[in-house]
């Protein structure tokens, strides 16, 4: 091999040439990544473009119709925010007290491994399967019909993981010492971990169950699945009643539709004008989750900034 | 997890009032919490159960449909080229499904990842700070964009830009035809939601090849840069290799992702099974036909509805293989230094 290194123009000219094709990388990677962003933008320009007339006051309050001109998202704004509320009530106390057990009180063995195995598998399994599971299982063996509670279930099983392991990571976060200083004063496990970890780590955790309730909110496969009607024009009865005792519990049985169905519906019809409708919920969803998701990346932000142990 | 700093407080003499309660107390909670960390596991059980135990009931269906055994269901199922269990007579050869899937997976790995990887490489290795902190919620955006959301932009938007772009190249290349000789890429087909898919992972590419590329220890990059070696050597050379495991588990994690994916592929790819790999035309996948079904009336224990359990069984397993791999592949290139 010719030793060409042996002249500085020679090693100056390889330099300029490793120099040059770093400069090509930066261009690449910095086309890859304009690729991400354009996407967005085009994603959002595009729903901007075709929905905004849409998007008005009645839009918001009528049901759905066959007529793209009355058609709107009343019933599935209600039943996304009542499905949302049942989600957030199972996945919320279900979620973090299996990641306070799994970080504080787990023996270290094979079962520890096993749930934790088990959980990231859980995490990966397509969101269809979980309509698979309530399909079989809520609607037909539990007979709970496709009503708003099956669907809330069968979200909060979806977003279970998510809950569970920011719940972890946050508890992992409190520093030892927090826990050795209230064990020294007398304090059960119990008292040191309701009274000073988990007050400690909230900030984490509710952003994990943000994070869970945006995709929560965006998810339509497995409500599909469990059979929601796509065409209900109906509210749910309310919550609030004028009789005694005022609350009524009978909304969790009532049949919904929900946002990302309702845009599914009308994305899959052949008229364009419903197109223009699919475009309007879709800008409808994108703020609702993209919003909430904003939210919790600020939190994160506000509460790594706050704490100095 | 914490050690109790004292022995276990039965041993301690102190007569407080409320001790045996504060015992019960603390064992009652702790059973409470172990009940709610099981509860993923009964999850995956009765996952596991209902999809076996509707299969099992789809097979035997099909089995006294076509006097047949169970082992030449099964090699219908795993062999056959068509795949239409809801017209007579039945076939269920489960292939058209799966040649969906995989068609519109690999046109999605085309474009994440060489776009994920390159992303990463420079997120990490030669992105400014400034440009770090504004990609990267990008990117958080981007992977919490609902898929229906996806599934609208790839049929709407991608679909008629390909319909452009493919017949504009036909014009150059073969000009002054009548406009009905060219080919016209059908308003369903794999490529454009094959594309979106691909758009949609690679956000999860990027992030987790970046962690790997970040969790090569420091000492290597220096060793590098100390030998003259440019930042882009020392990627490619040194820290892509030391990287290698956690990146694969990137892209097998992203995959799994696609092979799951359900409304895109719904909405775009169209719904008729169809054994093909050619991306041009449309094809429903295995996520696609369990929608396709649920959205018309399914009567409970009809054989249609024990056929997207047949279909479901498959995903699932497909998914867990790709899940498992991943976790194992990556738990390894924490411990390889």
């Amino acid at each position: 091999m010719p030793n060409h290194f042996s002249h500085p123009a020679a090693i100056l000219r390889s330099i300029q040439v490793r120099k040059r094709w770093e400069k090509v990388f930066i261009a690449v990677g910095v086309f890859s990544l304009f690729i991400a962003l354009a996407t967005l933008v085009l994603l959002v320009s595009d729903l901007l473009i075709r929905g905004w007339p849409m998007l008005n006051w009645r839009f918001f309050t009528s049901p759905p119709s066959s007529d793209p001109e009355e058609a709107g998202i009343s019933i599935a704004w209600v039943g996304s925010l009542l499905v949302i509320l049942v989600t957030a009530f199972v996945a919320v106390p279900l979620g973090i007290a299996a990641g306070i057990y799994l970080e504080e009180y787990a023996p270290k063995n094979w079962l520890l491994d096993f749930i934790e195995i088990n959980i990231t598998n859980l995490a990966g399994v397509p969101s269809i399967t979980y309509g698979l599971l309530a399909l079989g299982f809520f609607v037909y063996i539990l007979n709970w019909g496709e009503s708003i509670l099956t669907a809330g279930f069968t979200l909060a099983l979806l977003i279970l993981p998510i809950v569970i392991v920011t719940t972890r990571e946050s508890l992992r976060a409190i520093p030892q010492g927090i826990r050795e200083a209230a064990y020294a004063v007398g304090a059960s496990r119990w008292q040191v971990i309701a009274d000073h970890v988990l007050p400690y780590s909230m900030g984490g955790i509710l952003t994990g169950i943000i994070v869970g309730i945006s995709r929560a909110i965006g998810e339509t496969a497995p409500l599909i699945t469990i059979g929601a009607l796509t065409f209900i024009t109906f509210l749910p009865d309310s919550p609030l009643t004028t009789q005694f005792p005022f609350i009524s519990f009978n909304w969790v049985w009532a049949p919904f539709t929900v946002l990302p169905i309702q845009m599914f519906n009308w994305v899959s019809r052949p008229q364009d004008a419903f197109q223009i409708n699919a475009a309007a919920a879709g800008i409808v969803l994108l703020v609702l989750t993209l919003g909430v998701n904003a939210l919790a990346i600020y939190l994160r932000y506000r509460f790594r900034k706050s704490i100095k142990w | 997890m914490v050690e109790q700093p004292f022995p276990s407080t039965n041993k301690v003499p102190l007569t407080l009032p409320s001790r045996t309660i504060r015992l019960w107390r603390e064992r009652i909670i702790a059973t409470v919490l172990f009940l709610a960390a099981i509860s993923s596991v009964i999850t995956t059980l009765v996952i596991v159960y209902i999809l076996f135990a509707e299969t099992m009931i789809f097979f035997e269906k099909v089995m006294e449909e076509h006097q047949e055994s169970l082992l030449a269901a099964l090699v219908e199922f795993f062999t056959g080229t068509e795949w239409s269990p809801l017209i007579q007579p039945i076939s269920i050869g489960i292939l058209p499904l799966l040649s969906g899937t995989f068609t519109t997976c690999v046109v999605g790995s085309c474009v994440a990842i060489p776009f994920g990887t390159i992303a990463a490489i420079y997120l990490s290795e030669f992105a400014p700070a400034k440009v770090r902190e504004f990609l990267k919620p990008v990117l958080e955006i981007l992977a919490g964009v609902p898929t229906v959301v996806y599934g609208y932009f790839a049929l709407l938007f991608v679909t008629p830009v390909l319909q452009k772009i493919i017949l504009g190249v036909q014009q150059f290349l073969a000009p002054g035809k009548e406009s009905w000789e060219y080919f016209e890429l059908p308003g369903f087909n794999m490529l454009g939601a094959g594309i979106v898919v691909g758009l949609m992972i690679v956000p999860y590419i990027t992030s987790l090849a970046e962690d790997a590329l970040r969790a090569v220890p420091v000492h290597l990059r220096e060793g590098s840069y100390a030998m003259g070696a440019t930042r882009l050597q020392t990627a490619i050379k040194v820290l892509m290799p030391a990287a290698t495991s956690g990146i694969v588990a990137a892209y097998i994690l992203a995959l799994s992702r696609a092979v799951g994916e359900t409304m895109i592929v719904a909405i775009a790819a169209g719904l008729q099974p169809k054994l093909t790999f050619n991306p041009l035309e449309g094809a429903a996948t295995t996520t696609a036909y369990i929608v396709s079904v649920s959205l018309g009336d399914l009567p409970h224990g009809s054989l249609e509805y024990q056929s997207i359990f047949a279909a479901g069984i498959m995903l699932f397993v497909a998914t867990l293989i790709l899940n498992v791999a991943g976790y194992f592949i990556s738990r390894r290139y924490r411990e390889v230094y």
